[in-house]
């Protein structure tokens, strides 16, 4: 080896150790912190315990919060991918009239409209509609900013399946229904998981919507209360911390886990908007 | 084709309505609505409690004409300037061309690993992010000053735009990552070759014969982290603003002064410029994503 290529080859290595410790560090807190008898903010091979997991049951919205985003998460990935669906279907088979703009003002209204640019008109539209400290709103306001990607990704993939299968299932007999039901939607399968996933992470992440349209702490998801936990004054109970974030990120570790097994972690256009 | 020819299953176009009907009216009331709302309430006085709350005044631009003499609001937007310069078009284009660009030729449990910790970086609840940043930057006890040997630096209050440009960028470079991958796979092995043999160095084998390839990616890139990052609202989970705006970005503007101080009317005129700086980025890609089809 040449001593240019020699040097350069360490450069290589030193810039993957680099960005390594880069990324890993500030999440290591979230693997032994959980664990560890006596955590601290300082990473440190903990003594091993599941006495912080007790612990949660102590704090009366520790749990309750964590329902509340299984809740809000559900409801809105049942929406975005039943309601996707239906009009990703019918714009991709139908040629309804304005079909083009349809779908490019959904596109620019997505990238437009976010949650943070529209967050006073938002709140003022379910003050108005009695719909504060309403988790159903939640769900609603959640549905409506991630509709518009899911129909455009959606629609794709109805237009990569072939029409043949439902001209076959008409001849027939079935009706209209019967196609969608038993031909269409085990062919869209994937299609339907990847968007129920998106949206089942982009919700279960969310902190901005909950944290301006809910008010009673019961109702809160896991998201806002993580935040409470640590941002009001006193000393940060780390215990309940450590243990609480571990038991909110999970999910969304076990769905990458099983997408990236599964389908591979690929491109997929804007998977989180 | 015909309309009866394209619609294979029957649908019919009132079938077709009803089902596109429940998501329009959703993105309708929760999109649309929402962005003309700005306009009107934002040509208000309209304030959360007090007098303004029960007899809105018209005051038509005054609200913008009271945002641009607002040294808040000018302060706002440089500091909005600085966090999508540094941590969008810099950081994560960057960080994400060179991940992508050295991953290409590491073994293969270097490059899953890698992969996988910037990935969870990007898809773990912003909260849970947050407090590890927190806990990562805390003054007593953090383990940046352990292992920088810089005990008692507080982080988040001494260098608060830095701090959160870093996090940013250790946020969400994996999405630049994943596209530049994808990018650099199109590009041909035989032109990267034949710039090897004839001895280009790295640098040139990028500006020469990568870039030619991926040009269209990198402008779909910097054209979407930068709408992303102008509307992220994470950095609130940090800093909250502070310390003293210091941080305040104009998301952040935007929830302290109109849902924190109540003054929701001028809140609304400051979402209404945001909408259209929004606008001006989204029409770029659009146009960009035609002309490629």
């Amino acid at each position: 080896m040449s001593p240019q290529a020699f040097l350069r080859r360490v450069g290589f290595v030193l810039f993957l150790a680099v960005v390594t410790a880069f990324w890993a560090l500030p999440m290591l807190w979230l693997v032994t912190a959980p664990f560890d008898a006596h955590p601290g903010l300082t990473v440190r091979w903990p003594e091993w315990t599941l006495d912080n997991f007790r612990r949660l049951s102590e704090s009366p919205y520790a749990f309750s919060s964590l329902r509340n985003s299984v809740l809000l998460a559900g409801g809105a990935m049942i929406l975005v991918t039943v309601f996707g669906a239906l009009a990703a279907y019918a714009l991709s088979r139908v040629h309804v009239p304005g079909r083009g703009a349809i779908l490019y003002g959904m596109l620019l209204l997505s990238s437009i409209v976010t949650g943070t640019a529209a967050m006073v008109p938002i709140f003022q539209l379910m003050f108005t509609l009695g719909l504060i400290d309403d988790r159903t709103g939640v769900i609603l306001v959640l549905t409506g900013g991630l509709l518009p990607a899911a129909i455009f990704v959606l629609k794709d993939f109805m237009d990569a399946t072939p029409r043949s299968y439902e001209e076959s299932a008409r001849v027939f007999g079935a009706s209209p229904t019967q196609v969608l039901r038993h031909v269409v939607l085990p062919i869209a399968r994937p299609g339907l998981a990847t968007i129920a996933v998106w949206a089942l992470v982009n919700a279960w992440g969310d902190f901005l919507t909950a944290y301006i349209l809910l008010r009673d702490p019961t109702k809160t998801p896991a998201g806002v209360v993580m935040y409470t936990f640590y941002s009001e004054g006193g000393q940060a109970n780390l215990p309940l911390i450590s243990a609480f974030s571990v038991l909110y990120a999970l999910p969304v570790v076990v769905l990458y886990i099983f997408v990236s097994r599964r389908y591979g972690f690929r491109f997929h256009g804007g998977i989180k908007s | 084709m015909s309309d009866r020819a394209a619609d294979a299953a029957g649908l019919g176009r009132p079938r077709a309505a009803a089902f596109m009907a429940p998501a329009l009216l959703l993105i309708t009331a929760f999109l649309v609505v929402p962005a003309l709302w700005t306009l009107v309430l934002g040509a208000t006085n309209y304030r959360l409690t007090g007098l303004a709350a029960a007899n809105p005044q018209f005051v038509g631009t005054g609200n913008i004409t009271e945002a641009l003499s607002d040294p808040g609001f000018g302060w706002s937007l440089w500091l909005t300037l600085l966090f999508v310069l540094g941590s969008a078009i810099f950081g994560q284009s960057l960080a994400g061309l060179s991940l992508a660009w050295s991953l290409r030729s590491a073994p293969k449990v270097v490059k899953a690993v890698v992969e996988t910790l910037v990935l969870m970086a990007w898809i773990l609840p912003s909260s849970v992010v947050a407090f590890l940043w927190v806990a990562y930057l805390s003054r007593h006890g953090g383990t940046l000053n352990a292992i920088l040997q810089t005990p008692g630096t507080d982080w988040l209050i001494q260098h608060p735009m830095a701090s959160i440009i870093v996090f940013n960028i250790w946020r969400g470079t994996a999405f630049s990552m994943l596209l530049f991958s994808a990018a650099l796979s199109a590009v041909p092995p035989s032109q990267m070759e034949s710039a090897r043999l004839v001895g280009a160095g790295t640098l040139a084998q990028l500006r020469d014969v990568v870039f030619p390839h991926i040009r269209g990616h990198v402008l779909t890139n910097t054209l979407l982290i930068s709408l992303w990052t102008f509307n992220d609202f994470t950095p609130y989970l940090l800093t909250a603003g502070g310390p003293n705006h210091a941080t305040e970005i104009l998301p952040v503007f935007i929830y302290n002064r109109a849902l924190y101080g109540g003054e929701l009317g001028y809140g609304s005129a400051i979402s209404f410029l945001m909408l259209i700086i929004n606008l001006v980025i989204a029409l770029f890609y659009v146009r960009l994503l035609r002309e490629r089809r």
